[in-house]
């Protein structure tokens, strides 16, 4: 049995370019595959003599190979975004819970995504769409900076294609981009949401969260069918180092996917 | 065509006011059909109107030498345009034009302005929506420039 | 003496059965640590000999202090707790979890990466009190020790013998009886004594918790205790829980602190602390580790290091370029909320166990009992004036 305290060699077998600043990785084990992860779980990825950083998977769930989609801001970040096909990286996982608590089958589900959030959710959405017929509708909004930024921006069309409604606003944009600027909160009113029959998933900066939990609460949606991921300093993975902690919730075990009816008033107080 | 307060009541902007009021503003209001790429207005120009979009969507831009137009904000079925109107010296501020084709109801902001000053229940109505429409693009407009999905590096706030 | 096959018999050990009793741990394999004077305090550390323990001295304790003081008898467990907790022992400072080597296309993890292939040292601790064998309990919760743990701390605390003695003397800052975790020891012992000192005589009340309890108590020169001899021990512990030096109203503290995120004593309380952190390194069930990756200077050798860390240490909670606890409220906050409150909702129990440790080495004295009773009291303040309101305990 694997212990989640050793890293566990994987290589890189694809890397694809998203942006200026983020990459996603595919990695294939190298060595015997660490157990498979669900939607909304991250692992911890090591870079030899760099470090190791929290990142969720963004990738179809159930596969043996593992995809990561890297935002570059730190040593141990820009050291796995340089990462070339063949290099061996170390990873610890899977750790955390994950979107499945949803539950949302025989309801609308509606994935809200912020900048690079949208990659811990596009497990889920690949997911949902590889199940026809098992939601009602599947409606994605997705805001970032610019359209330089989108991330998976040639994968919309085929989402499109397989069932989901995708909807992009950028913050701010010249007039090459035809579509939406503004914030993704300006897009729920046009997404005619059923506030009943929906369930709702979330991903990006942590106040973008607060404010869009709100206004779909606002909307009508109880808390308690809206998710969002969280995040904190994650060393360990398996609760025991302590950092991760806010409020009763330690994020690497009761998070990162946590219901909003209970992180909302956590989330309300300065500093916790 | 002229437009009926029923069909004023269906469009987010105006719903829930009474049906006098609806009645009144639609007899000051026509239905518009703009191609994809017309420009409404330019930045500068005299504001001298208000629209109710009920499909497409419209661009507010801006001009800068030497660089891309810039797109402000994209507005959509359900949303008001119009803001400028409201302030001396009611010049638009940016332009607007359709990015796809677009219909709209289209008012006079001088009719407007003459139905609230003769009803002002009517007046007050109408100015809470316009409030609201202000009070959520202000919002939305100070979480754009807090650049959230900017890098830690780059974000203003950090300790480092 | 033959023991009978009920090992939870009582038995009595003349006082100079402790040096017996050294000499069998040590045979039986064991390292003995336990209390000893070194430095003006009562240390633990590494026993040669059942002499070492600290004979006929006792402690003064007060919020930021701690004084050596002669007792008037010989006892050898007549002190408590001192700045060190036997964490240190189960739950090391300092620890390598792994190493890695660089290889041509990354990484490859060095082969004593997996620590099964070094068993760990085996430890005997002596003069364990009630309340640090909760607190080891307690570890035992976070840290993981039971069957399908194969982590160092599991392995260790596998192998340690316990020998706990019962607390006749509470100290200034005690309130283990607050937290119910003494003075009278709960199960988990191997081997428990119950000190008994007069003018004329010097022994303890010794009774087996496990085989291998069993097994060591065997091998020592011990006599059937008579009814005089328990009866008097008993009534020292019992005695015992009436002099604790601080009390603690418990019964509704993880729902005070739950509601108590935005009270004023948080601003009061850090006005003095220093976040200096002491709190968290005396404190026996405090557990936050911190992770480190070294490499040396070929850049070919990397390692993993784990390190005692404190919630207090302003990077504790670094995100995204600072830390989201940042003002000594925070993290001031943090710390008791979650040894008292949220330590519920995550391990099942508090995290406290009266040992006031952290009373006495907080350099300002800070004492969480009256900080919890301030916050109560501005609590029940702030919900108005009730009947029945009774009085904290």
């Amino acid at each position: 049995m694997i212990d989640c305290r050793y890293p566990v060699r994987y290589r890189v077998s694809s890397r694809l370019e998203e942006t200026h600043d983020t990459v996603t990785l595919t990695l294939e084990p190298a060595e015997d595959p660490i157990a498979p992860c669900r939607p909304g779980q991250f692992m911890m990825l090591y870079s030899f003599g760099v470090g190791e950083i929290p990142i969720s998977v963004s990738g179809a769930p159930g596969q043996p190979a593992l995809t990561h989609t890297i935002r570059s801001v730190g040593a141990v970040s820009a050291a796995l975004c340089a990462a070339q096909p063949g290099h061996v990286i170390g990873v610890r996982g899977p750790f955390g819970t994950s979107w499945d608590h949803a539950d949302a089958a025989g309801r609308d589900l509606l994935l809200v995504a912020g900048g690079i959030g949208l990659a811990p959710l596009r497990p889920a959405l690949l997911a949902a769409l590889a199940q026809p017929g098992r939601y009602r509708r599947i409606i994605v909004l997705a805001g970032a900076r610019s359209p330089a930024e989108l991330v998976f921006a040639s994968e919309y069309g085929q989402w499109r294609e397989r069932g989901a409604s995708v909807d992009i606003t950028v913050d701010k944009a010249d007039a090459s981009w035809p579509g939406h600027v503004g914030v993704v909160t300006q897009l729920i009113g046009r997404a005619q949401l059923d506030p009943h029959l929906t369930t709702a998933l979330m991903c990006g900066p942590e106040v973008m969260m607060r404010i869009t939990g709100r206004e779909l609460t606002a909307a009508g949606l109880p808390a308690a069918r809206v998710w969002i991921s969280l995040e904190r300093n994650m060393q360990c993975g398996i609760a025991e180092c302590g950092h991760c902690q806010l409020g009763p919730l330690l994020l690497c075990r009761d998070g990162p996917v946590v219901n909003f009816e209970v992180a909302e008033p956590l989330l309300a107080v300065r500093e916790l | 065509m002229s437009v009926l307060g029923s069909e004023l009541a269906s469009h987010r902007f105006a719903s829930g006011l009474a049906p006098g009021h609806l009645d009144r503003l639609a007899a000051i209001a026509s239905r518009i059909e703009v191609a994809a790429g017309t420009r409404l207005f330019d930045e500068g120009g005299q504001a001298t109107s208000m629209w109710l979009i009920r499909a497409g969507q419209i661009a507010l831009d801006l001009h800068i030498p030497g660089r891309n137009r810039l797109i402000v904000e994209t507005l959509g079925p359900g949303d008001e345009l119009g803001l400028s109107w409201l302030l001396p010296p009611a010049r638009w501020q940016f332009g607007a034009v359709a990015q796809v084709g677009v219909s709209a109801f289209e008012l006079g902001t001088a009719a407007v302005t003459g139905l609230c000053e003769s009803d002002h229940e009517l007046g007050y109505q109408l100015a809470r929506r316009l409030l609201g429409t202000a009070v959520a693009r202000l919002q939305a407009a100070r979480i754009r420039i807090l650049d959230l999905y900017a890098a830690p590096s780059h974000a203003v706030g950090g300790t480092s | 003496m033959a023991l009978a096959a009920d090992y939870s018999d009582r038995y009595e050990l003349a006082a100079a059965g402790l040096e017996d009793l050294h000499r069998a741990l040590r045979s039986a394999g064991f390292r003995v640590i336990g209390p000893r004077v070194t430095s003006d305090a009562i240390v633990l550390g590494e026993l040669k000999s059942a002499s070492e323990l600290p004979f006929g001295w006792g402690v003064s304790l007060s919020p930021g202090g701690y004084r050596l003081r002669k007792r008037g008898d010989a006892a050898a467990f007549g002190h408590s707790a001192g700045p060190g907790s036997w964490k240190q022992f189960l739950h090391p400072p300092r620890e390598k979890l792994w190493s890695a080597s660089r290889s041509a296309d990354g990484l490859v993890l060095d082969a004593d990466a997996d620590a099964d292939a070094e068993p760990p040292g085996k430890l005997a601790f002596l003069g364990v009190r009630p309340c640090d064998l909760r607190a080891i309990q307690i570890q035992d919760r976070v840290l993981g020790a039971g069957a399908g743990h194969h982590s160092a701390y599991a392995r260790r605390r596998a192998a340690v013998f316990i020998v706990v003695v019962n607390c006749t003397e509470p100290g200034e800052t005690c309130f283990c009886t607050s937290m119910g975790t003494g003075p009278k020891s709960g199960p988990g012992y191997d081997l428990l004594l119950t000190e008994l000192v007069t003018e004329a005589n010097h022994s303890f009340i010794i009774e087996a918790g496990s085989r291998a309890g069993q097994e060591i108590l065997s091998a020592l020169p011990v006599q059937a205790a008579d009814s005089g001899s328990l009866e008097r021990a008993d009534s020292a512990v019992a005695d015992a829980a009436g002099r604790m030096g601080r009390s603690m109203q418990t019964a509704d503290i993880r729902e005070l602190l739950a509601a108590s995120h935005h009270a004023e004593r948080w601003e009061d309380v850090a006005s003095r602390c220093l976040t200096c952190g002491n709190c968290t390194m005396a404190c026996p069930t405090c557990f936050c580790t911190t992770v480190e990756d070294v490499s040396d200077f070929s850049g070919d050798h990397a390692e993993r290091w784990q390190s005692w860390s404190s919630c207090f240490e302003l990077d504790f909670s670094y995100l995204h370029g600072g830390p989201v606890r940042s003002s000594g409220v925070s993290r001031y906050r943090q710390w008791l909320t979650h040894k008292l409150g949220t330590w519920h909702d995550q391990f099942g129990s508090s995290g406290c166990v009266g040992c006031g440790r952290c009373i006495v080495w907080c350099p300002v004295g800070i004492d969480l009992t009256e900080e919890v009773a301030a916050l109560r009291a501005e609590r029940d303040a702030a919900a108005g004036p009730e009947p029945g309101l009774g009085e904290p305990g």
